[in-house]
């Protein structure tokens, strides 16, 4: 990480070059933390309302208290997962921005597996309805990495066409063929039954999709930092005939991140629907998916730094409702101050490896 | 160990009522507060996960001062939409109701607006109750109740959750809950009876979200409505697949009049654009949810309003009494719960008189709008001669038909 | 009155309608997106330009009582926020993707918020022009009534082409967006071409923003746009970077998504899900058959694949 491209102080005297170099992963974000906490402060007084109590009303609702950090956390699960399926063929050079149709394929999959094995014991189940969700996702995605690898077709193009192709298939089954009867005005597939679903994580309020996201994370990065697999990947990504030279099987590669991405987002749909809904609806389509894709540009692919990125924007999401309560501003107002967050976030990768570091601390 | 940190915030939320004019320091210091979880978790992504939720607990604990006086007698009321609360619809209809509530008396109220039927409802009817205090919450979309509303009332036994949807079932359901409906399909069978009485080409078009038993009730209601008054009509429906899709909805009314339909009416959350849209093309429309009267000041016939307000204040003098309101509470015209728009200029008087005789009638409870005999459009009888359906008939409420005169086939 | 029953002649006659009446948004913004990625630079942000286009052309318009005012309010504060994404990505090692990821959150954003108090009211709206006035069937004049934009915007599509390929500014973009060195050398900013091409991509998603919410379906609201603009950037790529191919694509696109309505107003209601989904269905269904793994993107601006 830490380059520092700066050669050797002359003296044995504090560094200050290196120094800023290595801290300059967390200078940077902090400072752009700062200019944008700013400008939304300065934003918000425009809109008549004290920014200062503004950012604490939002501590409050995502940090505050036990229960708001539990909101947090909540809501941070499902994008560590949808995260992983734009950020893992991303490795490989692709811009997936279909996780939302792999989500949904993959509740819709696990809602219909678990109706389809009622009656079985439960671990059966639910082992059989978070299979299901990953393989639809896995193919979902990696259809789109198989049209790229195979006929040269946009992936970008062709997972956001696959999305909406998803939603209105998740629409057509839930009101037709995998329709209850008994749910009369919110159309559903059968309940899993209340007995199977998944419950919470012993202590805390929140479902077992937080535990499995980070796991996956954790996965994912080792994969993607530590394995030959990795490696092969970074490489299609970073000159796809260089590495085919080289002996990569590029076809292979892009096909298989596209499907672990997939996967994942697909598992994240049958969270949704083992551990919230108990059976697939209209509700699976939520915007996680489409969440997810911003989580992983934050995270600059990074399946580590997809973890505090979600949280981060969980944090945010939890305190949107407490803005709306408490100062009567527009349910909107989140989605401003993740707007000015992420540009001034993104616009700071400038700085990285600009900053003369020395010269500051001189003037000092 | 979560009820501790519970109370401990109530004190803090208490706090948060004094005066703020001289605490700019400690809203500064505040401000620190919160950028150092949010730093860690953002910044740091090695850092263990146990450090987060002690960091605000630990801050929580050394806000909350020494207890601040009991809570006033107010009681807090939340309301929950799922869409923005002035769409000209669903939610505007809620939202009015919510408006004549924050003006009684001892009573505040907090809004929240769209809010998806996921996880998300949960946890905004658990900050309401955590952060505001609200002791009584109005999560008003349908898809809210199974299994959201469900499960925070078990959590939450001393909350009243109170939906809109009319699901509530004896013994299965928690016993803080409760659930409203209006018969507004009665009034769309009026709604119908000016339609029919007022179209020329005979043709009516129902531009629909999906085809769900509440839908299902008010295209048949406004079809029997039309057809009593003009048996030569027929209602094509046209379901765009979801609550608010605004271009579909636009689409689906251009089509319609391109086939001759010259009476637009909608079942989605907002009518707006259809009712615009109708106007546009010169031809007439009646509303649904809200009144949409302004946006079509020529083709504008009439519509099929909530009037929730009648429903909310009666809730709330319950609530205030330390009554559990009734488990279920439906109501049409005789209760108040449903009214008309005012009749629009291009309704003849010999069509209102008709519209107002069948608004007296189902107003006394002497017209039945299921009666036998009647065939769904295919053919088939679905009530048999003899056989009457009243309003409270909980078999309606599971419709699965198109009557006679309905353009459309079900999945 | 002889011919209101049009019966299954009322589809293809709606596909066309619905070709007129829904494509202009996409066409404006694939439109405005193939210039800005023809000089080698992506601005996904357009989605959330089209939504503060439309918010603003109706808050403009609403405010100055002129509609056309509000189509050039809408065009300005598009080209403000493509100015904004191209003075951002004009630094080094600024992501031109995920900067385009936040600015779409930003507009979007800012429009829902500054756009709460022009739910309510009605603000004055774009006319159309009757083209079908020889006709006398009803059906066949409202499928005709064309709102100028639309013309403006079939015109620009020829117009943008031959530009592209027969003048010197049009030489200029592509030179960058092929080899910003080769630009470079022969002494252009690249830059500055690239700011500018975006704030014109800007300009033009702006002023189809407004084509939504001060014509069709002509008020404003926060469900307007489904993914419209997003949509619009990825029909670039299947119109590959030629502005004439967007003009087909939005055309198909938007006449596609007709045929779901038509059809249920003739009583064919099963599956209608899926006959909504036709558009999407359709596009990737003749991107599959046109592409080849051979001459892979041949059309792709260089620069694009190599920005990051």
């Amino acid at each position: 990480m830490a380059t520092g491209g700066a050669p050797n102080a002359p003296s044995a005297r504090v560094d200050w070059a290196d120094i800023g170099a290595r801290l300059e992963p967390f200078l940077i974000p902090l400072f752009a933390l700062f200019v944008s906490l700013a400008l939304f402060g300065a934003f918000v007084a425009l809109a008549g309302q004290p920014p200062l109590e503004v950012y604490y009303q939002m501590y409050r609702g995502a940090f505050g208290t036990w229960f708001s950090f539990q909101n947090t956390l909540q809501r941070a699960s499902p994008l560590l997962l949808t995260a992983l399926c734009t950020a893992l063929p991303a490795r490989a050079g692709l811009i997936v921005i279909g996780g939302e149709g792999a989500f949904v394929m993959g509740g819709l999959a696990a809602g219909a597996t678990g109706v389809a094995l009622a009656g079985s014991p439960r671990a059966v189940i639910l082992g059989a309805m978070f299979a299901a969700g990953a393989v639809v996702g896995a193919i979902w995605i990696g259809f789109c990495g198989f049209l790229r690898a195979r006929r040269g077709v946009n992936e970008t193009i062709a997972s956001l066409l696959l999305t909406y192709i998803g939603i209105a298939l998740l629409n057509h089954f839930v009101e037709g063929p995998l329709r209850d009867p008994e749910s009369l005005n919110k159309p559903s597939t059968r309940h899993i039954g209340e007995a199977n679903m998944l419950g919470s994580i012993p202590g805390l309020d929140v479902h077992w999709g937080l535990v499995a996201g980070v796991v996956a994370c954790l996965v994912a990065y080792v994969l993607m930092e530590r394995t030959v697999f990795g490696f092969s990947a970074a490489l299609v990504g970073g000159n796809a005939r260089a590495a085919k030279l080289s002996g990569v099987k590029v076809a292979e590669v892009i096909v298989i991140t596209c499907a672990l991405g997939g996967a994942a987002a697909g598992v994240a749909g049958s969270f949704e629907v083992a551990a919230v809904h108990g059976r697939a609806n209209a509700s699976l389509v939520a915007g996680y998916g489409y969440a997810g894709i911003l989580v992983s540009f934050l995270a600059r692919h990074n399946a580590l730094a997809i973890i505090p990125v979600s949280l981060f924007l969980g944090g945010i999401a939890a305190s949107g409702g407490l803005l709306q309560r408490v100062f009567a501003l527009p349910d909107a107002t989140v989605n401003v101050l993740q707007g000015i967050l992420f540009v001034v976030l993104i616009a700071s990768d400038t700085l990285y490896g600009r900053i003369r570091w020395r010269s500051l601390a001189g003037a000092r | 160990m979560s009820a501790k940190r519970e109370h401990g915030d109530d004190s803090l939320m208490m706090r948060r009522s004094a005066p703020p004019a001289s605490s700019t320091s400690l809203f500064q210091r505040r401000l620190l507060l919160t950028l150092v979880p949010c730093l860690v978790a953002f910044a740091a992504s090695c850092s263990k996960k146990e450090e987060a939720p002690a960091a605000p607990a630990s801050s929580a604990a050394a806000e909350a001062t020494p207890a601040a006086a009991p809570a006033d007698k107010t009681l807090t009321v939340g309301f929950i939409y799922v869409g923005p609360k002035d769409d000209f619809g669903y939610n505007q209809a809620h939202h009015e109701g919510a408006l004549a509530v924050s003006k009684l008396p001892g009573i505040k109220i907090r809004e929240e607006e769209k809010v998806p039927e996921t996880l998300d409802v949960q946890k905004t009817m658990e900050s309401m109750i955590n952060l505001d205090g609200a002791k009584l919450l109005f999560p008003t979309s349908f898809g809210y109740f199974d299994p959201h509303i469900l499960k925070v009332a078990e959590k939450y036994p001393n909350v009243t959750f109170l939906h809109c949807g009319g699901l509530y079932q004896e013994g299965k359901h928690p016993k803080n809950v409760g659930s409203y409906f209006g018969y507004i399909d009665e009034a769309e069978y009026v709604a119908g009876i000016v339609a029919g009485g007022t179209t020329k080409t005979n043709k009516l078009g129902f531009i629909a979200a999906k085809p769900i038993p509440q839908v299902l009730r008010n295209i048949n209601s406004y079809t029997l409505g039309a057809r009593s008054i003009n048996p030569k009509v027929e209602t094509t429906v046209i379901f765009t697949g979801d609550w608010s899709m605004p271009v579909k909805e636009a689409e689906a009314a251009n089509t319609l009049i391109d086939q001759g339909v010259d009476v637009l009416t909608a079942h989605v959350d907002s009518p707006k654009v259809v009712i615009e849209t109708a106007e546009k093309r010169g031809v007439f429309s009646t509303g649904y949810h809200a009144s949409q009267a302004s946006l079509a000041p020529k083709g504008y016939l009439t519509g099929a309003e909530w009037n929730w307000e009648k429903v909310y204040t009666a809730y709330i003098e319950k609530v205030k009494a330390g009554q559990m309101p009734d488990h279920l509470v439906r109501g049409g015209f005789s209760s108040g719960y449903i009214k008309l728009s005012p009749y629009g200029a291009a309704v003849s008087d010999a069509v209102k008189a008709k519209a107002d005789e069948a608004k007296a009638k189902l107003t006394a409870g002497t017209l039945v709008i299921y009666a036998g005999p009647m065939k769904d459009n295919a053919g088939k009888e679905i009530i048999p001669a003899g056989t009457d359906h009243p309003q409270t008939d909980i078999s309606l409420e599971s419709m699965n038909y198109l009557v006679q005169g309905v353009k459309g086939k079900l999945n | 009155m002889s011919d209101t029953t049009l019966g299954l002649w009322g589809i293809p006659l709606a596909v066309l309608g619905g070709a007129i009446r829904v494509s202009t948004p996409f066409l404006f913004v694939s439109l405005g997106e193939c210039i800005t990625e023809r000089s080698g630079r992506v601005n996904l942000g357009l989605e959330g330009t089209l939504v503060m286009g439309a918010m603003s052309g109706y808050g403009f318009s609403y405010l100055t009582g002129s509609p056309w005012l509000g189509v050039l309010g809408a065009g300005v504060i598009g080209s403000l926020l493509g100015a904004l994404h191209g003075f951002i990505c004009g630094k080094p090692r600024v992501n031109d993707i995920a900067l385009g990821i936040a600015m779409m959150l930003l507009g979007v954003g800012l429009a829902f918020f500054l756009g709460k108090p022009l739910i309510q009211p009605t603000a004055p709206r774009l006319g159309a022009i009757p083209f079908g006035f020889f006709s006398s069937s009803a059906q066949l004049r409202s499928a005709l009534n064309v709102n100028v934009l639309f013309v403006i915007g079939v015109a620009l599509a020829p117009l943008l082409h031959f530009g592209l390929q027969n003048t010197r500014w049009g030489l200029v973009v592509r030179t960058v967006g092929e080899s910003s060195e080769a630009a470079r050398a022969l002494g252009y900013n690249v830059n500055r071409v690239r700011l500018l091409a975006t704030a014109a991509g800007g300009f033009l998603a702006g002023v189809g923003g407004s084509f939504l919410s001060l014509y069709y379906p002509g008020s404003w609201n926060e469900g307007l746009s489904s993914g419209q603009g997003l949509m619009a950037v990825a029909l670039v790529i299947f119109a590959r970077w030629s502005p004439k191919r967007c003009l087909y694509a939005s055309l198909l696109f938007g006449g596609a998504g007709a045929i779901g309505p038509a059809l249920q107003s003739v009583g064919i209601t099963t599956g209608y899900y899926l006959w909504n989904a036709a558009p999407y269905a359709l596009t990737l269904a003749i991107l599959i058959a046109s592409s080849s793994a051979t001459r892979a993107s041949a059309d792709m601006p260089a620069e694009l694949g190599a920005a990051r």
